[in-house]
């Protein structure tokens, strides 16, 4: 099945692979998470590698090591924005009243803008 | 017991709610690919760490929370929302995590076996994540923030402070 990722002309049949794999990767964490007690221990596996552990194996078989390491160094990134989202979210939650779905989903706006932010600072262009 | 295992609350999320999970995990795995695609690796590798499915996750945290506390007759809003900032502040600590695990990937990966490299680093992110939730439950950075703070008061006044001093008098 994998090989497919190799093949010319094979794009639908990868993005399909990284649906499934990505999607069950995700899954398996977000049960893991539900599992544990406290909530903020659970809350760990909000913050969990899956989409990156999904992504960097299928990306190591196609593009090889390099490519890889080139996405997890923008992927620290991506981390530092996550970690700036979370914080801000928790403040939010704690401090306010406003509707949980609408803050953590307009508060996606704000990783975008500072990972986007960071990587910009971080390439120099 | 710090962490507790509750098998019980697998029943209290519905078919379709895991089927959402799946469905937002494959679209931003699929998505990140696509956007490494056209725009390279360089900006696809920031989508690895986007916060797929933690808005799906918190409010159903919040929703479980608040019929858990209706079934017994109780108002559950703000209980509800306080479960929600916990998951919140949860993964915020392991954001943390997630920051170290990038940075062993991208170190590591070129000169070790991928999938050491990879299972290493999912195992540090577990460590640093479960550590830093350790050292929060049990006052660490707050009582070293107390420790410094305490230092600070106790310094000595430099010649500065005493010449601003003796400017305002």
């Amino acid at each position: 099945m994998l090989s497919g990722l190799r093949e010319p002309g094979g794009t639908l049949k990868d993005i399909l692979i990284r649906f499934f794999i990505g999607g069950a990767v995700v899954s398996a964490f977000a049960v893991i998470g539900d599992l544990f007690k406290p909530k903020t221990f659970a809350g760990l596996f909000g913050a969990a590698p899956s989409v990156a552990l999904a992504t960097l194996g299928l990306t190591v078989i196609s593009h090889g090591k390099l490519y890889a390491a080139i996405e997890s160094r923008s992927m620290l990134l991506g981390s530092i924005a996550l970690f700036i989202y979370l914080s801000v979210i928790t403040q939010v939650l704690v401090r306010t009243k406003f509707n949980v779905a609408a803050v953590t989903v307009a508060g996606t706006v704000l990783w975008l803008g500072v990972a986007l932010g960071l990587w910009v600072l971080a390439n120099g262009s | 017991m710090l962490v507790k295992l509750n098998i019980s609350a697998l029943s209290e999320t519905r078919w379709y709610q895991y089927l959402v999970r799946f469905l937002l995990g494959g679209l931003i795995t699929a998505g990140a690919g696509i956007i490494a695609k056209k725009f390279g690796p360089s900006i696809g590798g920031l989508f690895l760490a986007f916060p797929a499915i933690f808005p799906a996750s918190v409010t159903l945290v919040e929703k479980h929370e608040r019929e858990r506390k209706e079934d017994r007759g109780l108002e559950g809003k703000q209980r509800a929302r306080d479960a929600a900032a916990a998951d919140a502040a949860g993964a915020t600590m392991g954001s943390i995590g997630l920051i170290v695990f990038a940075v062993v990937i991208w170190k590591l990966l070129p000169v070790h076996a991928p999938w050491s490299v990879i299972s290493g680093g999912t195992l540090v992110w577990a460590a640093v994540s479960s550590l830093v939730w350790f050292g929060w439950k049990r006052d660490w950075f707050l009582r070293y923030g107390e420790q410094v703070l305490a230092s600070k008061r106790k310094a000595p006044r430099g010649p500065d402070n005493q010449k601003d001093l003796a400017a305002k008098l």
